[in-house]
């Protein structure tokens, strides 16, 4: 790729008169020699993939395999129907949506990771839901990805987007920046602004441990991918309405390497510390135990090497 | 630049919960069926570290399994994986490792099935990224990122130029080999990361190579 950094990606925009969208999904074409139109013919198919784990979130049984979670969507989708929300109508629905595809990743659903499995929520709910807001056809929303994904190839280089590597903020922080200065770009903003957008977003992230409750994408996964389709439209606004991050998005991505470096081991996805220690936690990863002991004696497995 | 291409930000295509625990452990249960060339009568998968420690709740044992089946990440029969296996005949069996294996998320399968037998060593490294160890016993480190020519041979002189040859002169850039041998002049395994799948002419002219034993094609990259 031409850019290895936000400001770079924006110098280029603004030189050669194109949208984020446009420079990655060029870049893209030329790095790996596939043409222009199967390069955006995937990333289509991934977009469908993301509305049908809406839908399906929204309408199925998204009971996880460990019994954990599951049905949460469906419950912020009906209160929203029976009263008014605290959020408002647009930014409770992007909740909702992002919950729902967060849920049937949980339940062995289909899912595109972006950037991680455990992130996956954010994108599709900030997406989803204003596409229905605005009425944008799906080709726009495809450009969305790409300029998403240009974001989270930045960050992915300069910082991390694995909660083993760099916390929470690398998945669900790296998330919300990709989908606030998406959302920007959808929405007539400059690349600027959507650079903007991103360093406010990830500001908000900092410092995010990954604590997940008997190590599976669960608890507290699912919840912040639902808080974080907010947090990415609140950063998207304040960016549309030309609040700049006074320190620039590539040096809050190098704090973001900073922070996550720093993080002890057991802040890392080893379900060593943080929520997946609480008494609550102990308790239900103990219970989670016995109940697979129960049915792998059932099943006949797993016995202990000999 | 550890991360060079869009989709590997935004994306894979998978069925969840994890990346590493599911979409990973599918794409490793993929190697050990093509290793084997059929579809497994028998399967011992051994875990370690984390793939033993919370396989259950992120169906890594059904993932493992939808591998071993053939299917690809995305797949959304995963989920029924087992019942499916068992339906086709397949007999799984699993096993806690001892100690870490060689990585924190790894996992040993040794398939048995058409009168042939197939092990691995493999880990899932993050993202749906595989590192594999080991084949049959050798050790040779291939990713499943392209197409993979495994070749069992003798350990003797010229092989590995003569096979060398043969793909250049078919128009196949090698990415990465290696190569590793049970002992002098006893047997070796070779192992070829194309950028680009070899048609079958090419492997049926490194079959007929001298001192080669058996030629495997490992693809992912194919849809199945």
């Amino acid at each position: 790729m031409r850019f290895e950094t936000l400001e770079q990606l924006a110098d280029i925009c603004r030189q050669e008169n194109k949208t984020i969208a446009e420079v990655m999904l060029e870049d893209q074409a030329r790095e790996t020699g596939v043409s222009r139109e199967e390069v955006f013919r995937q990333m289509a198919e991934y977009y469908g993939v993301m509305k049908e784990a809406v839908r399906q979130g929204l309408t199925g049984n998204t009971k996880s395999r460990s019994g954990l979670t599951g049905g949460d969507a469906k419950k912020v989708s009906d209160y929203m129907q029976q009263s008014e929300t605290s959020l408002g109508g647009p930014a409770a629905e992007a909740m909702a949506y992002a919950l729902a595809v967060s849920e049937v990743n949980a339940s062995m659903g289909r899912i595109i990771a972006t950037p991680t499995a455990g992130s996956c929520g954010i994108i599709p709910g900030v997406f989803v839901s204003a596409q229905e807001r605005f009425g944008w056809e799906d080709e726009h929303l495809v450009k969305g990805l790409f300029c998403a994904g240009a974001i989270g190839y930045v960050i992915a280089n300069n910082a991390s987007i694995s909660g083993a590597e760099g916390g929470c903020q690398a998945e669900v922080g790296s998330a919300i920046g990709m989908a606030a200065g998406a959302m920007v770009e959808l929405r007539g903003g400059t690349a600027q602004q959507a650079v903007h957008a991103v360093g406010l977003a990830l500001k908000n992230c900092l410092g995010l441990i990954c604590d997940p409750v008997a190590g599976l994408v669960e608890i507290p996964c699912i919840v912040r991918n639902g808080l974080g389709a907010v947090t990415a439209l609140a950063a998207s606004d304040m960016a549309l309405a030309g609040v700049g991050s006074v320190i620039p998005a590539d040096e809050v991505i190098g704090v973001m390497l900073e922070v996550g470096s720093a993080m002890p081991a057991k802040h890392r996805e080893t379900g060593k510390g943080g929520l997946a220690q609480t008494p609550t936690g102990r308790k239900l990863t103990k219970e989670l135990v016995e109940q697979r002991r129960r049915k792998a004696k059932e099943a006949k497995a797993p016995a202990k090497e000999d | 630049m550890r991360f060079k291409n869009v989709f590997s930000i935004i994306g894979p295509s998978m069925v969840g919960p994890s990346s590493s625990h599911t979409a990973g452990a599918v794409r490793i249960g993929r190697v050990a069926r093509q290793l084997l060339g059929s579809q497994p009568e028998t399967a011992k998968m051994t875990l370690f570290g984390s793939f033993a420690e919370t396989y259950w709740g992120h169906g890594t044992d059904l993932a493992l399994t939808a591998g071993l089946m053939d299917y690809e990440t995305d797949d959304q029969r995963i989920p029924q994986a087992d019942v499916l296996a068992e339906e086709a005949g397949m007999t799984l069996e699993w096993v806690q490792g001892r100690g870490n294996g060689p990585h924190p998320n790894s996992v040993k399968i040794l398939l048995t099935g058409g009168g042939r037998t197939a092990e691995i060593v493999a880990a899932s490294i993050g993202g749906g990224t595989i590192a594999v160890y080991s084949l049959n016993g050798f050790d040779v480190q291939i990713t499943g990122e392209y197409p993979t020519l495994a070749v069992k041979h003798s350990d003797s002189q010229g092989v590995l130029a003569n096979m060398t040859a043969l793909l250049s002169r078919d128009g196949y850039n090698i990415g990465y080999m290696d190569v590793d041998r049970k002992g002098r002049s006893g047997d070796a395994m070779t192992v070829f990361e194309l950028d680009s799948a070899p048609e079958e002419s090419t492997i049926q002219a490194i079959r007929k190579l001298p001192h080669i034993k058996e030629v495997t094609m490992i693809d992912l990259t194919k849809r199945s």
